[in-house]
């Protein structure tokens, strides 16, 4: 324990230097403006700002580029419920009860409560990588080929929960998501599958290109076809933040989701995906009125946000003490240290103890900061919501575009996402949800990856998905999951449920 | 294929060049605080040079790409902006510097990968890697190691090999999927080895290393700047590295030739290329800034903390990059065409 303090007093030496915090709050300003930005995402942010990081010192360039990586989680939820648009993978389940809230002229309440939720994540998992992150990076290397792919099993059952209306419809658009994860070179053979002829599509679908498309293409061609009233935010703004008894409301899902983002941001393979999708069907579940989700629940919006921002720090523990990238941005990290000098690996706790310290603890001074910014920003990007759609929906599809072909430096990725948007359009309008397309998109790759992956190393038995504890667990959970909801009981609530 | 091709250039025209224009405006900002304001007698270079990385931001080509570019920019007096166009093993990015305009602004890293495997691995590949590009020169050189989970039975490389001899059908080899550098060079090994793991494929060389450390495999064949921490901090097990000399960020890690396999030599070199029909002298000036790049201190630290090999004199010239193209060509087509493998 008093390890645990020393070591802090060192990171906070560290973090709160005036050069560091002028970074910090620089990160978490350019993270939250990229973050509410549709389509342009950490990614090509942080490739862009490589260069002028080569001449601070390592750590103060760590501590910039990660925030404008949990700034961009922060940013992308205000997107997600002012204009249905999720910017990240994490924000989609944002956009499930943060935009009807919005529409209810409630949206200051969504955003307050998300950075309400986000900060108290934020604080808590922070503590969780000061404390634990070398004991749980261990537990993350027992986690093989077979408990991932029992621990996707148990996600997609989670699809069953997020929906909210027909069940098979539902079940339609989780299979279309994980044959659309298919799409591109086979992961043994190389063999293009699904592909047309087409080279674009050989690497797969990026995530941005489907969600850009199916939520933000799809989101103004709606807008335009329906001619539809803007929302009246005009007249109802209403409150600005949340009030005691949205707080109290929130809280639960607040710590619940924090407790599931933390351990999921912690596996290989970005399970932090998976943190906002599961803290949604958990807090739904718990609901005395599960009904209410889907329409502005307050605990819809709450929950997941504080899973996501937990997912997104906790992320940190696999690359900061063993070297690997659960992710993308994190992968771009690696780069980032490698530059400066310092290789990712186990023995940088050890050896560059200034650096491993003092990015833990700036990372709960850029949450401070995300709060202090993103407070008094809710009336500003309310306000938003009164930019006239012929001034809004342009905008919005430029930056879509400008944002894909940030990512890959890829045209066709581009023609993609609009396909997408047409697709995304049509499937609305025959009464088809896109959420959880998209969930079976996510969890599409890893769960084949990790099916053939087991598969090979057992030769081809599939005794080991049962006979190891922890995976033989996932799946018992998963079948449970599926029972319940499937109970005669259970499918009348439902189906009275639908009917109101 | 050819439907493909016409697709992808229809809209790639128009968007490139704005987004080109934009970023041309933006540096040219910068070149003016610079203090070279460049006039249209000028010698090359008179504006920033785009240089293709056929990979993601951040990976080891990136990497030594983003550390070389630094100090190039300082010697040639404009921005080297890197472009990171990904896709198909890197074979995307190279296709689109293969067609770019050879005046010496667009240039790029290509590597082993793309410029020796490609051809084996990409039957439909649009470019010839010796062919097609003007040589500028050969960047690092990054040697290639083969690690085993920690607690491995073998107690050195050759107990290693006759570990993996007698027991072929139990071990799994991992590797960061078809065509990428840790396939293509445990491909070699496998077959100077005369042996047939069952291979796992994952998607980077993250993942593949996470189960390695977690010992759900037991070994697998990756770049030094991949490895070298996680062997240090105890995690993995290095066997040997695939070099003739060892290397002064792992001293204690013996040579294949030490082993007993002196014909498993090989290594992941990066290094510059420009399109075909590039002026000589612009080719010979970039040429000169790579040189000077890896003559100065503070690059040569950082490319040989990453357990990078530097080329020396001889090894610097355009025309010994397209040696080595050639000789690497050779070298992998028939052993990649053997495992009847497609890159990714």
């Amino acid at each position: 324990m008093s390890d645990l303090v020393h070591n802090l007093q060192l990171g906070f030496a560290t973090s709160l230097s005036l050069l560091n915090i002028v970074l910090c709050l620089g990160g978490c300003l350019i993270g939250t403006l990229i973050g509410v930005l549709p389509g342009i995402g950490p990614i090509a942010t942080i490739a862009m700002l490589l260069p002028i990081t080569f001449n601070v010192d390592p750590t103060s360039a760590l501590i910039m580029l990660a925030g404008i990586y949990y700034g961009a989680q922060y940013g992308g939820s205000t997107t997600a419920i002012l204009v249905n648009i999720p910017g990240e993978a994490t924000s989609v389940v944002t956009v499930l009860d943060g935009h009807p809230m919005a529409r209810q002229g409630r949206a200051g309440i969504a955003l307050g409560i998300a950075a309400i939720g986000s900060f108290i994540a934020g604080t808590i998992s922070t503590l969780v990588v000061a404390a634990l992150g070398v004991p749980l990076s261990e537990l993350a290397l027992w986690f093989g080929p077979p408990e991932y792919f029992s621990l996707m099993v148990l996600g997609l059952t989670l699809a069953i929960v997020l929906v909210q209306g027909s069940l098979l419809k539902a079940g339609a658009m989780v299979l279309l998501g994980l044959l659309l994860s298919t799409v591109g070179a086979d992961l043994e053979t190389g063999q293009d599958r699904l592909t047309f002829g087409f080279d674009e599509l050989s690497d797969g679908i990026d995530f941005a290109v489907l969600a850009m498309g199916l939520f933000g293409f799809a989101e103004v061609l709606r807008n335009l076809q329906s001619f539809e009233v803007q929302p009246q935010v005009h007249t109802t703004i209403g409150r600005l933040l949340p009030s005691r008894a949205d707080f109290k409301q929130a809280l639960g899902p607040i710590l619940r989701g924090t407790g599931l983002g933390s351990i999921l941001g912690i596996l290989p393979g970005n399970g932090a995906v998976l943190a906002p999708f599961a803290s949604y069907a958990l807090e739904k579940r718990l609901a005395d009125d599960s009904s209410r989700f889907g329409r502005g629940a307050i605990e819809g919006v709450a929950g997941p946000e504080a899973a996501n921002n937990a997912g997104a720090q906790t992320a940190f523990i696999p690359l900061l003490t063993l070297g690997i990238p659960p992710n993308a941005v994190m992968a771009l990290m690696v780069g980032a240290m490698t530059i400066h000098g310092i290789i990712p690996g186990p023995q940088v706790i050890n050896n560059r103890p200034d650096l491993f310290w003092g990015m833990v603890t700036s990372m709960w001074i850029g949450n401070l900061a995300l709060l202090a910014i993103n407070l008094p920003l809710v009336g500003l990007w309310v306000r938003l919501l009164r930019v006239p759609y012929r001034l809004m929906f342009p905008a919005i599809l430029i930056f879509c575009c400008i944002g894909i072909y940030s990512i890959n430096n890829r045209p066709g990725d581009v023609l993609l996402m609009a396909g997408f948007g047409i697709v995304g359009h049509s499937l609305t309008r025959l009464g088809f949800e896109p959420a959880p397309l998209l969930l079976g998109f996510v969890l599409g790759r890893l769960l084949e990856e990790k099916l053939r992956q087991a598969l090979v190393l057992s030769r081809g038995s599939f005794l080991p998905f049962v006979t190891r504890p922890v995976s033989c667990g996932l799946l018992i959970v998963a079948v449970a999951v599926l029972i319940i909801a499937l109970l005669p009981a259970v499918s009348k609530k439902r189906a009275q449920v639908s009917l109101t | 294929m050819k439907h493909s091709a016409a697709t992808s250039r229809i809209p790639r025209l128009p968007l490139l060049k704005r987004w080109r224009k934009l970023r041309a405006v933006a540096l040219g900002a910068a070149a003016c605080v610079w203090g070279t304001v460049a006039t249209a007698a000028d010698p090359f270079p008179t504006k920033p040079i785009t240089e293709i990385v056929p990979f993601a931001a951040g990976g080891p080509t990136d990497v030594i790409a983003r550390i070389t570019g630094e100090h190039m920019s300082k010697v040639l007096g404009q921005q080297i902006v890197i472009e990171n166009v990904t896709g198909a093993g890197g074979t995307t990015g190279i296709t689109r510097g293969a067609q770019a305009k050879g005046d010496g602004y667009t240039i790029m890293m290509g590597h082993m990968g793309t410029h020796a495997a490609a051809p084996a691995l990409y039957p439909k590949l649009k470019y010839n890697p010796e062919k097609d590009f003007e040589p500028i020169g050969l960047a690092v050189g990054t040697p290639i190691l083969i690690v085993a989970k920690k607690d491995f039975p073998a107690k050195d490389f050759k107990e290693f090999v006759a570990y993996l001899k007698a027991n072929q059908g139990k071990v799994n080899e991992a590797h960061a999927g078809v065509g990428s550098v840790s396939f293509t060079t445990c491909t070699l090994f496998d077959s100077q080895l005369g042996i047939k793991p069952a291979r796992v494929a994952y998607r980077g060389t993250g993942p593949a290393l996470n189960d390695l450390m977690g010992g759900q495999v037991d070994y697998m064949c990756d770049q030094i700047v991949n490895l070298a921490e996680q062997i240090k901090g105890g995690k993995i097990k290095a066997y040997a590295i695939a070099t003739d000399q060892r290397s002064p960020a792992l001293p204690d890690v013996p040579t294949t030739a030490e082993g007993g396999m002196p014909q498993f030599q090989v290594s992941a070199w990066n290094a510059l290329f420009a399109p075909k029909g590039t002026p000589k002298e612009v080719v010979a000036k970039l040429n000169d800034a790579l040189a000077k790049a890896l003559d100065d201190a503070t690059t040569r630290k950082r490319l040989l903390d990453l357990g990078g090999i530097l080329p020396d004199g001889a090894g610097r010239t355009p025309g010994a990059l397209g040696d080595l193209v050639k000789k690497e060509v050779a070298r992998w087509t028939p052993i990649l065409k053997a495992t009847g493998a497609v890159g990714e």
